[in-house]
Formats: structure tokens, sequence, C-alpha cells
């Protein structure tokens, strides 16, 4: 048994948590700063200078709100649905690789808690299993905008997550590896695969705002139509679950984009700077979560530019814009690497 | 037909081009957008911190003055609730007891001075119905309350300080043509 690598193992797991979800609070606070500042208004100010203490504000309103569980609601799905949410949401920073190998006391540890050799399987597993968190909520409240707003899910899900494994499986034919630790690899230098895959570089990310159930794809909580959608009956922090599984999404959704198109912890010029390894590993880490942060930051901006799809509209794009794409954008790399690329 | 404004566009159910189809060129117009405002020079006004600048001779929350000796203004003589449109004003008269020349002008005083601050429509007619130029609209906010009860002032809040340094100022609303209207020899009496 190897102790030091399971106490390092359970510290850094420890830590991941711990980012994850103090990043997604502050993305309800750089959610509200950035539709703020794109209306000219300044958004929240007044808890905390900058208004930084907004998030822990919201977090115990959330949690002083009465819970109410409809009578005609199914209890045990009721709670169950908002509690899958939230943990396939944070399961699936496992397998993400947020740095390099760090070297302390003389061992190499690497900074990634699975190292899975199908990386990008698991992620695929976990998002699909997250849609069973509102599927199920939004059964169980036993409400008929609810179950629209699942169904809405359901569908969504099912049509767009065909389009992203697709995109993914013309990145594989590139990479030749299902595991984001080799992926990242590959893309050291500047051989980031954004540039080597841009199609599929903007089927995936139109994927993950549909995905995250975000703008312009927010049909399951679309609440011009649907009241509040799948948690149309929640309240306190089955409600707080729900939106914070949201935000954990958007950020491993990122952190996903982040380690497969933009080259992972690599920084351009990485090996020209003369550094000892760790101070490589953290600079690279940083780079990483500046990566992450912009694409959050482009979440949020797409919100609060683009309006909502119809539903007829969001199928077609689906079924007959994205779907297509994707499949030639596999072939088109197939043929590429049968005939020009003999490895 | 005379059109209002130039950005004006006739519809038309046309087919889109395969550029519109995509998407993409309008979303990144779109964005552009979003992100020049996103550097716009914001035009909230953080309340209580800031204000907007006041009109020289804004209608707030009323006072009732003292003059130079400390002495209550108010002679209790009704006009000021007659002209009220809103019958926001009510008052009881008392007469003065001897031994009260320093806490009183006239012979004649309100014992209680109550304005419905809910009724009040801030027009300021009281104050030009006043004879006396004890009552006067100031550039102060009537504070909100969670209830109906506290916003009936009364002469504990209106009648303003007897600290020579904590006088409410109200030369502001007496413009030049108040001012010479008053000069007239019928409130002479009154200086």
């Amino acid at each position: 048994m190897d102790w030091t690598l399971y106490i390092y193992k359970t510290i850094f797991l420890f830590i991941i948590l711990l980012v994850t979800l103090v990043v997604a609070m502050y993305s309800t606070y750089g959610e509200r700063k950035v539709a703020a500042f794109m209306q000219d208004r300044r958004g929240p100010n007044r808890a905390g200078p900058f208004g930084l203490l907004q998030p822990l504000a919201d977090g115990v309103k959330m949690f002083m709100k009465e819970e109410i569980i409809p009578l005609s609601a199914n209890r045990v799905l009721f709670i169950l649905g908002p509690s899958i949410a939230m943990t396939t949401a944070l399961l699936t920073g496992v397998v993400i690789p947020w740095g390099g190998n760090l070297t302390i006391g003389g061992r190499e540890f690497s900074m990634q808690i699975a190292d899975l050799n199908i990386g990008i399987l698991y992620v695929f597993a976990m998002v699909s299993i997250g849609v069973y968190g509102i599927m199920i909520g939004g059964w169980a409240s036993n409400n008929k905008y609810a179950l629209y707003g699942s169904i809405r899910a359901a569908s969504q899900m099912i049509s767009y997550e065909l389009a992203m494994g697709m995109a993914i499986v013309a990145l594989v034919i590139t990479t030749g590896s299902l595991s984001l630790h080799e992926i990242v690899q590959q893309q050291h230098g500047m051989h980031w695969n954004v540039f080597y895959q841009p199609l599929g570089f903007l089927l995936f990310l139109t994927c993950a705002f549909a995905e995250t159930n975000r703008a312009p794809f927010d049909l399951p909580e679309c609440e011009t139509e649907l009241v509040g959608g799948y948690h149309t009956e929640y309240s306190s922090m089955k409600l707080g679950f729900y939106l914070f599984a949201e935000y954990i999404n958007m950020f491993i959704s990122s952190a996903v984009i982040a380690t497969v198109y933009f080259g992972g912890y690599n920084m351009p010029f990485i090996d020209q700077l003369g550094l000892s390894p760790n101070a490589l590993t953290l600079l690279g880490t940083a780079f990483f979560f500046m990566k992450i942060f912009f694409f959050i930051f482009l979440f949020m901006w797409v919100r609060w530019t683009l309006p909502r799809f119809r539903y007829d509209q969001l199928m077609n794009l689906g079924w007959k814009g994205l779907i297509p794409l994707a499949m030639f954008n596999i072939v088109a790399t197939g043929v590429y690497y049968y005939f020009f690329e003999l490895t | 037909m005379q059109q209002l404004t130039n950005r004006s566009k006739v519809v038309s159910d046309k087919k889109m081009t395969f550029l519109e189809k995509i998407y993409l060129p309008a979303i990144v117009k779109g964005m552009a957008i979003t992100l020049k405002h996103f550097f716009r020079k914001k035009s909230t006004i953080s309340y209580p911190e800031q204000t907007r600048p006041f009109s020289e001779i804004y209608r707030g929350q009323h006072v009732l003055k003292r003059d130079d000796l400390g002495r209550e203004r108010c002679t209790a003589c009704g006009l000021c609730a007659v002209a009220c449109p809103a019958e926001a004003i009510t008052m009881i008269s008392a007469e003065r007891k001897p031994g009260e020349e320093n806490l009183y002008r006239e012979e004649k005083y309100a014992s209680t001075y109550e304005i419905n601050m809910l009724r009040c429509i801030f027009c300021g007619d009281c104050e030009e119905a006043c004879p006396k130029e004890a009552i006067f609209l100031t550039d102060r906010i009537v504070a909100s309350e969670y209830k109906r009860d506290p916003f009936v002032y009364g002469k504990d809040i209106l009648v303003e300080p007897l600290d020579p340094n904590k006088r409410i100022d109200v030369s502001k609303r007496q413009t030049e043509s108040v001012l010479k209207f008053k000069q007239n020899k019928r409130f002479a009496h009154n200086k």
C-alpha cells in the first residue's frame, strides 16, 4: 500500500472539490456582474467590497428559506433529483488534468485525480447521468410545467449529445487517445487541437451550451413559457442545488473545452522561461484557470447577448445543422489522416 | 406618411442567405455590441452615497421655522390647512400663557400641528398661503416607513431645532420675486 499517494490524492481531491465549489459560487457573482455591465448597470456592490460577499449572502438566503415539498410530489424522487444533479456535476472534475507533475520530497505527483484511459467517455457518461437529475426532479414535482421542462431537457440533451460525441470522435481521430492526460500532453507547445479541429471546436462549444442548459438553449427552465421549468416546485437549498449544479457544469464544461481544444495547462513559450519544474507546473495550472475563466466569461457573454431559441429551431439546429456538420467533420478528418498522414 | 425616424425597415419573409443561416456572423456582431456596452460608462447613481443635484427650489419635507430669538413663528391661523388641496394639514390652536413669550412669537400658537405626508402632494401652497413665513418646503426627502402611522408628522419632526447651528436653511426657496412680494407693507409686522 502506497500511503503517501493515498494521502496526496485525498488532499488533492478536497482541494479540487473546494475550488470547484468556490468557482461555481463566484460564477453566480460573475454572472450578475457581467449581466449588469452589459446592460450599463453596476451589479451587486453592497455586500462587502465590490459586492464580493454577495454569493455568501445568497447562500445564507437559500438555506434560510422555507423548504416546501408539494403534497402530490413523490418525496423520495423529489429529493433525489437535485442530489443527482449536484453529485454528477461534482464527479466530472475527477478526470480533468489540472496541471502537470508536482515534485514533493523527491516524488512526482500528478495534478490529476484519476488518469482514466477513457477520460473523455467518463465525462460524457457523467454529463448524461446529469440529465437524470433534471428528469427525475421535474417528474417527481407532479407539475405540468416541471414535466414539460424535464421533457425538454431530456430531448435536448439526447439531440445535442450526439453532435457533441461526434465532434469528439473527430478529435479522437487526430489525437489517437481517449485519455485527457495524453490529449493535453500532445498539445504541448502551440499544437492546440483548436487549430486542427476548428469546426469540431465550434460544434463542441455549441453543444456545451445546450448540455449545460445555458442561454440561448435554456429551454428546460425557460421562464417566459414554463414558469420555472423543471425546478418550478423547488424551493430553499434544493433549488439552490439545481442552480449551483448549473454553475458547476459550466465550470467543468469550460475546463473540458480548455483541456481538449485549448491545450489544457500548456502555455506558449513555457520551455523558454527556464523555471524549476514545480514553478512551471503551478504556472501552467494558473494559465489553465485563466483559460477556464475566459470560457466561463464566454458562456455568460453569449447568455446576455443572444435571445432564447424557439423549441423547433433548437431541434432543427441540432438534428439538421450540427449532426450533419459533425458527420462531415468526422469524414473529412478521417480522409485527411487516411490519405495524407499515414501514421 | 411622414417617417418619424430613419430607422424603420420594411419587413420581408425572404429566405435566409447562407451567411444568415449559419448564425455565426450575426452572433459575433451581437457579441461585439454587448462587449462595447461592457466597457461603457454606467448610468447608475449609487443613491445613498451619490445623489442627483437637487433643484434650487425642490419641494420636499416641510419645516416649521422659528424666528431669530428661537420662537415659533406659526400662529395657527389655519390658512395653510385651507390652502392645502390634499387636506393634509390639521392643527389645534392654543393661547399663549404669560411666561411663554420666549417660546411662541404670537399670542396664539399651534399646540399640535400635523401634516400627513401620505396625503401631501408637495405643491407648496401652504408655504404660499402662510402670512407668518412659518412653513417652508425644503430639499429634505421624506423617509420611508413600514407602516402608515409614522407618516403623520407632528411638531416634533416639523419644527426646526432651537440650536442656531442646526436651523434649516430655506433661503433658496425665497427667490427674488418672493422676497419682493414680501417687501409689501401689509407684511411689515412680520419682520
